[in-house]
Formats: C-alpha cells, structure tokens, sequence
C-alpha cells in the first residue's frame, strides 16, 4: 500500500520494483532518462506474440472497469487478424478517457508515468503486429504524454487523440467511434471490437494504466508482476480515494482489504458510513471488512471496477447523495438508446423522490421495476451499471429508506417532519 | 443451433412491428420499446428464436422501419 508522493527515482534491479511501488517508482514527471534509469530500456527481443503467453501467465485483468483478462482481448485481436480474408494491421488503442468524475489515476499515470503507457502501448502492437497506433485521452491528460512522445524516437507511429469530457467518452466502442468518427458515442456490438472497430479494422483498445502494467511485465515477467496481490488478484492497481480527507492516489496489492486501502489514505473508518466502490457504476458497501477483486464472493469482495473508493461520512445521507449521481448519470446518457434514454430520468426522479421527502412504499418497488427494465438494454452498459449503483444503495441504506418512508432522514433529524 | 434475435437499440425507435410479429418473445415496455420475455445471462438485446418462432423474426427483421433487428446464429460475447 503506497501512498503515491513525490520522491526521487529509486533504482531497480532486473528483477523490476519491489513492494506495490511500481508505476511511479521513476519518480513525479518521469522523463525519458528517469524512466530507463528505473525500469532499464524496453526489451527488443521476445517482445512479440509470445508476450500473449506472458500476459495470460502474470493474471493480468483490465484496469478500465471491466476487468477483462487481458490476454483474452489480445488474442482475440490477433486471431481476427489472421482469420480475416484479407490480412489488415490491427489499431491498437491507448484509452486513458477516464470518464468517471471520481477517478483521477489515468491521468495521474499520463502526467507522471507516460513513458510506461507508451511503452505499454508498443508492447501491445508488438503483440499484435498492430499499425496504428492511439492515445486517447482528455485535454489534462495530452500534455505530458505529447513531450514525452517527442523525447523518443520509437513511437513516431501514435497519434494523439482528445477525448470529450463525458462519462460514457471511455467506454470501448465509444472510444472507436470518437477517433475514427468524431462523437465519442458507443455503438451496437454485433461484432466484437476485436474483429471489426477502428474503420473496419481488428481494434484492441486497452485502458492506459493496463499498458503500463504491461510495460512492467514485458521486462520483468509474469512472476515478478504475481509478487504482490493475491492469486485470483494479481498484481498491483491505482486506486483513487476520495472522501472527507479529500483526495489521496494509491498503488495497492490486488485483492487489498477496503479497510486498509482507507486508512492508508488516511480516512478515519470509524467516521464512515458507507463506501462507493467502483465509482458511479459501481456498489455501495458497508461495512469495511471487503477484499478489492474483480473477482470473489459478493459477500465479501467488491469489484474494484476502475480503483475507485469514495468514503461517505457519516454525517451525509446516502440517499439523497445517490440520488445526485443518478441524476448525473441519466444526464450523461447517450441518449441513442431508448431504454437508457427514458429509463434513466425515471429512476433518478423515483429515487430523487425517495431522497427527498416522498413516503409512498410504492417508491422502491418502482426504483427495481425500472432498474429491471433496463439492465441489458444498450448498446453500452451504462444502463446496467446506473441500476447495480441504485440497487446497492436500496441495500446499503436500508435503514435510510424505512426511516425516510416515515418521514424523517437520520442525517436531518427534523427536516422532513 | 437456435438463433438469436439482435436488438440495435441506437437504431431502435419502439415502433412496435416486432412486439406485433414476436408476441411469445417480446412485450413493450413503458415507452414502446421491445422487451425481451427472457433474457440469456442478463443480456436482453440479444433473444433466442426457437425454429417456431423463425420465421416470425425473419419478418420482424424485413419489416423493422428502422432497420434497428438482426437475426444471428451465435451472440456476441465479447466485454468491450
């Protein structure tokens, strides 16, 4: 559990980082001679489709949400390729949109680490012998990766593309869509990414911090990178922590204990009463005693999604703060899909009510009728995860909403009377 | 191998032709929309056409004035 802070550069050895320190370990505002001091220059040979083997040795899932193995996505990339009648270079996509308001790893990692995403990036094409090459990323992020691209003189071939500032701007074939096309809208999924994306092409879009882990593990091997976390959680992730203490970026061991994680970010867990795990799509969780893994049982894990944990204080009602976010959310829908288009501003109004002074029972059977409608109804699944975020919190805050349904809020004493 | 029935939800505008030709498959939800009966693992923009049904869906898909369906033999299972 390493706190993310300034410091200078520390050396490593060929056996790669020691402890969760890794992304940062060159140090803030790595440049290209911090970077090959700490991690060594990126191997030129076995960097190829075998890295495809040592990927799917090391564990490795996406770090983007979805926690996809990440070899899958490779492979899948690389058979579309040779199945294809008429052989065409895969694109290979660096997608560091990070859409989700309380994330900010991604672009901590481009301002900091951004020669580790390249790296990543060229060690994917080389995996899938792909052509061109993009970093997406949002106006904050393209600085710091456009001075380091031009420091190099490997990685003439990737082009820099800006991402809206949308929470649906990341999402997979949204990302396609928005550098081939324009809008960052997502698409219908009748054929996967992997076979058709970028203008027809086999595409393989990974998520930036997925990249540079894989930069790590193309040096130092699958072995090295299963030193931390656990076997169903390899490795290390970034985890954004936000709450009361205000913002704190961590790099922890997979498979970490929710409790852990906050009080290395110096949360007080006696003063909390609820954490969103997995940002705005993610599962509200109480109490602390839950492992991060994308993988495990629901009683006792919580999907990390992409490393975020939001700390509600004690003092805030979980309701009416849910409330807002499905607000946001059924703002940023889209708006292609009808049952997003409409659903969404249903549950936020239902839920809304329930938040703020309506007592009709009726009110929660209405929020999981709705939340049922929706889910698998989308060309993406901001549906799905909008109804996960509300039925978590019907669950979470079950006592709020029986005290709400009387009347009052444990928050408000008063208010509501 | 059964089909599947493919739901474009970008192209879909809840006309209703489908839910008309598809009645043992697909209700219409608040808003007109087509909804799947039943969904395979959660997924309900993909539905399963039994050979019945077959030639029903092959008329939904003609008729659809959005060109939002499509009749598949396998789904796509892909996370991105």
């Amino acid at each position: 559990m390493t706190p993310v802070t300034a410091e200078m550069p520390m050396v490593v050895d060929r056996q790669g980082p020691s402890g969760t320190h890794r992304l940062f370990a060159a140090g803030n505002d790595a440049g290209l001679a911090e970077h090959v001091q700490t991690f060594g220059a990126l191997p030129s040979h076995g960097v190829d489709a075998r890295l495809i083997d040592v990927v799917e040795a090391s564990g490795l899932t996406g770090r983007g949400g979805a926690a996809f193995a990440s070899w899958r996505k490779i492979a899948a990339t690389v058979d579309a390729r040779s199945g294809a009648p008429l052989a065409r270079k895969p694109v290979v996509i660096a997608n560091g949109a990070e859409g989700e308001p309380l994330s900010f790893k991604d672009k901590a990692l481009l301002a900091h680490a951004p020669h580790l995403v390249i790296d990543g990036l060229l060690t994917a094409a080389r995996a899938v012998s792909g052509g061109q090459l993009f970093i997406y990323a949002t106006d904050a992020g393209l600085p710091a990766v456009e001075r380091a691209l031009a420091q190099r003189h490997d990685s003439r071939s990737v082009r820099l593309v800006a991402a809206p500032e949308t929470f649906i701007s990341g999402e997979a074939s949204a990302v396609v869509n928005g550098i081939a096309n324009g809008p960052a809208l997502p698409t219908d999924h009748r054929r996967r990414l992997s076979e058709s994306g970028f203008k027809g092409r086999p595409t393989l879009v990974l998520n930036v911090e997925t990249l540079a882990h894989m930069a790590l593990i193309a040096r130092y091997g699958s072995a090295w990178f299963r030193t931390e976390g656990s076997d169903r959680d390899p490795g290390t992730r970034l985890v954004s922590v936000s709450g009361p203490a205000g913002d704190r970026l961590l790099e922890v061991a997979g498979d970490a204990g929710l409790g852990d994680v906050l009080s290395s970010a110096d949360i007080d867990t006696s003063s909390i009463q609820a954490v969103l795990v997995g940002g705005y799509h993610g599962r509200w969780v109480r109490p602390m005693d839950y492992r991060l893994s994308p993988t495990g049982p629901a009683s006792h894990t919580v999907r990390p999604g992409a490393g975020v944990v939001h700390a509600l204080p004690d003092s805030v009602c979980g309701l009416e703060t849910t409330a807002q976010i499905v607000g946001y959310l059924a703002n940023e829908s889209a708006k292609q899909c009808g049952p997003c288009m409409f659903g969404l501003p249903a549950m936020a109004r239902v839920l809304n009510s329930l938040a703020y002074g309506g007592r009709d029972p009726q009110l929660v059977r209405e929020l999981g009728r709705l939340s049922r409608m929706v889910t698998g109804r989308g060309a993406c699944h901001h549906p799905d995860g909008t109804a996960q975020l509300v039925g978590s919190a019907l669950e979470a805050f079950s006592a709020e909403v029986a005290a709400h349904l009387a009347g009052t809020c444990s928050k408000r004493m008063g208010r509501r009377s | 191998m059964s089909e599947t029935l493919h739901i474009d939800w970008t192209r879909c505008d809840g006309r209703g032709l489908c839910t008309e030709l598809l009645p043992t498959l697909l209700d219409r939800d608040d808003w007109g929309y087509p909804l799947a009966k039943r969904a395979t693992n959660g997924d309900r923009s993909n539905v399963a056409v039994r050979p019945a049904h077959s030639e029903a869906a092959r008329e939904a898909v003609h008729l659809c004035p959005k060109m939002a369906l499509s009749l598949a033999n396998q789904v796509a299972g892909f996370g991105q």
